[in-house]
């Protein structure tokens, strides 16, 4: 689905040189964090005062760490998005916005790719 | 009538300028949206301790034993308080902002109605877990 004008989808680009991109990825995975966050907030609760154990058993679980890894993937798109809108808002200065807004998407792909290994080494333990 | 404020140091033009923010009474529905923007940004953070607490379970018992001597601890408990205020809140108002960009919602009394439900959404969700999270305290190994 597009909700670009015909003259905007003919030139490809919007005046930000991506259209409705940024403020449709923002949406979808907003729509997907509702289930997810719920189903991520009732594991937790469920895990209150667990041992090592007991997350590992958690963790280990196909469903658990498929889940697991949507809930990391959809909230970090979402946090990144959302943070280079605030930085775009208020940081003014031209180097210091790129960089800043370099940092936060790095540190997103880095944090995921962590958590994605991290969730990955626990659930194929054997 | 007051005598119009003076232009910025600066200004091209002599014309009135808009009052400043702090000079607007704070109301429901600018507080809520400022507060969208805050609870965000929180979130964005507490990924750190989501992050840090799924790597420390993968690496072994003494590294998670760190972070859940840090959970147990009153700025653990202060900070994961904060978190699911946070995320409940941003959770109800996001709903809310999903409502809005389908068309939906924005005479001025739905606006409050709805901002009254986020308000009280965010209350009632934080009670509920926080009940349930001190049962299973009690009850999980």
């Amino acid at each position: 689905m597009t909700m670009q004008t015909p003259l905007g989808r003919v030139r490809g680009l919007g005046s930000a040189k991506e259209g409705v991109t940024h403020w449709w990825a923002q949406r979808v995975t907003a729509v997907a964090l509702v289930p997810l966050s719920l189903w991520f907030v009732a594991s937790i609760v469920r895990l209150a005062g667990a041992d090592h154990a007991l997350v590992l058993a958690w963790l280990g679980s196909p469903l658990s760490a498929a889940m697991m890894i949507l809930v990391i993937v959809a909230t970090l798109h979402h946090a990144q998005l959302g943070l280079q809108v605030v930085i775009e808002d208020y940081v003014h200065r031209e180097g210091l916005k790129v960089a800043a807004i370099l940092l936060i998407k790095g540190t997103a792909i880095l944090l995921a790719t962590a958590a994605i290994v991290a969730i990955l080494k626990i659930a194929l333990r054997s | 009538m007051p005598s119009d404020p003076p232009a910025a140091a600066g200004s091209p033009s002599s014309r009135p300028l808009s009052p400043h923010l702090q000079i607007y009474k704070p109301q429901l529905t600018s507080v809520l949206s400022i507060t969208h923007r805050l609870t965000g940004i929180a979130l964005a953070v507490g990924t750190l301790l989501l992050v840090w607490w799924l790597v420390a379970a993968a690496v072994g018992p003494r590294a998670f034993w760190n972070v859940q001597q840090f959970l147990r601890s009153w700025i653990g408990y202060l900070f994961l308080f904060g978190w699911s205020v946070a995320l409940f809140y941003h959770l109800a108002n996001g709903v809310r902002h999903l409502i809005w960009d389908a068309g939906y919602g924005f005479e001025l009394k739905t606006v409050y109605l709805t901002g009254w439900t986020v308000v009280a959404a965010t209350v009632a969700l934080t009670v509920l877990a926080w009940l349930l999270a001190l049962f299973f305290i009690g009850v999980n190994p």
